[in-house]
């Protein structure tokens, strides 16, 4: 059922306040979402007040300033910081983005940060993500065969047949956009949520995959696929560039064609 | 043990999440349907059994309608319309799997938003 109101537990109270060094010049305002699992109290947002004469350029570089430079409790992920694992996917200034990619200067006035929306909150901005790795499973994200395989060479592909998987095999599975999706928010636990279904579309692109029906079949239901009604939070937000509203729509167009209409 | 306990990470379109065209158009989308199959087919329903049931009962149903609430309710019934019945146009173009980069997202979002304009101001001129 749709709720449009935190739960009461989830609500946000006032945080702390950490001022820069009376020196700085050049400062902005950081507010960051902090939930302690040891403390029985609400989440909070703290304020961080950051110079950015000597902090990097991404959002990024903020964070982890914070962490080593201001309070050392502060919990995220991150990885690679370069924009290819994903593990910083967060929501900063009111968009799902990685807070690697993401520059400082981009943003306007405070900079809020927030977990990925709708998740439960493992720490600070370190939300839960086994529900979405489970629906990732559930795909069966692997080529499927039937026809034994070539004795002597790999299951080729011509240059067409891999350009068809452009724009798709680019996804890091960060959650952002699946994470943005208000109908994923509603019916995450049946509806799959753009990143799935994009990987799902994926595979059903790929020539070698030869268990395209079989796929079809385990999509085709109410929830699962057709709780996309194309609000297109998700294309808008990727932070890759890629387009799960259009490998969704691919999948509904496949399987009216199958139908015959 | 503690996971029961979790809080909920914040979401709602607006405090949180960015208003987008895109989503602020989806939700409309799903509005103006509901308050046109709430208050549009009714109202048209009654016009029909007013106009069935002789000039007395049709009377009296545009007497009804001449108050300001009846005259904003049937503007808002054309307005709803209109922008139902454009964006449902450009619902279906993306069924078909065209337009659905973000660019041509927002340019017929906004021909669908004028579009809106134009085609009430259009309907009410025939209307009034």
């Amino acid at each position: 059922m749709a709720e449009f109101q935190l739960p009461r537990n989830s609500r946000i109270g006032k945080g702390k306040v950490f001022s820069a060094p009376a020196d700085a010049k050049n400062t902005k305002v950081f507010r960051i979402y902090r939930w302690n699992p040891d403390d029985d109290s609400n989440p909070r947002v703290d304020s961080f007040e950051v110079d950015l004469d000597t902090c990097g350029p991404m959002v990024l570089d903020a964070i982890i300033k914070i962490k080593s430079e201001i309070d050392p409790t502060l919990t995220f992920r991150r990885s690679c910081r370069e924009g290819i694992c994903g593990s910083c996917a967060m929501n900063i200034d009111g968009t799902n983005t990685l807070a690697c990619t993401k520059p400082i200067s981009e943003i306007k006035g405070e900079v809020k940060v927030n977990p990925l929306p709708h998740l439960p909150v493992v720490k600070d901005i370190v939300p839960d993500l086994s529900h979405f790795y489970a629906q990732y499973a559930t795909i069966r994200p692997w080529i499927r065969t039937q026809s034994t395989t070539p004795p002597d060479r790999e299951r080729l592909q011509s240059k067409t047949e891999r350009e068809k998987l452009d724009g798709l095999y680019e996804c890091i599975l960060c959650a952002c956009c699946s994470t943005s999706c208000p109908s994923y928010w509603w019916n995450g636990d049946r509806y799959l949520g753009p990143a799935i279904l994009l990987q799902a579309y994926r595979w059903l692109a790929d020539s070698r995959d030869e268990a395209t029906g079989e796929r079809l079949d385990e999509l085709e239901d109410p929830f699962r696929l057709y709780r996309c009604h194309t609000i297109m939070n998700c294309t808008r937000t990727c932070p890759k560039g890629l387009n799960p509203a259009k490998a969704i729509a691919e999948i509904k167009k496949t399987l009216m064609t199958r139908r015959g209409i | 043990m503690k996971e029961k306990q979790r809080p909920l990470s914040p979401f709602m379109i607006g405090p949180y999440y960015k208003p987008q065209l895109t989503s602020l158009m989806s939700i409309s989308h799903r509005a103006s349907g509901v308050f046109l199959s709430v208050v549009g087919g009714p109202l048209l329903l009654w016009w029909l059994v007013a106009l069935g049931s002789g000039p007395e009962a049709y009377d009296s149903m545009l007497a009804c309608l001449d108050g300001w609430i009846g005259k904003l309710t049937l503007v808002a019934c054309v307005f709803a319309l209109s922008f139902h019945l454009l964006n449902g146009i450009r619902h279906l173009v993306w069924d078909t799997g065209r337009a659905l980069d973000i660019k041509t997202a927002y340019t017929a979002g906004w021909l669908v938003l004028i579009g809106t304009v134009i085609l009430s101001a259009i309907l009410l001129g025939v209307l009034l």
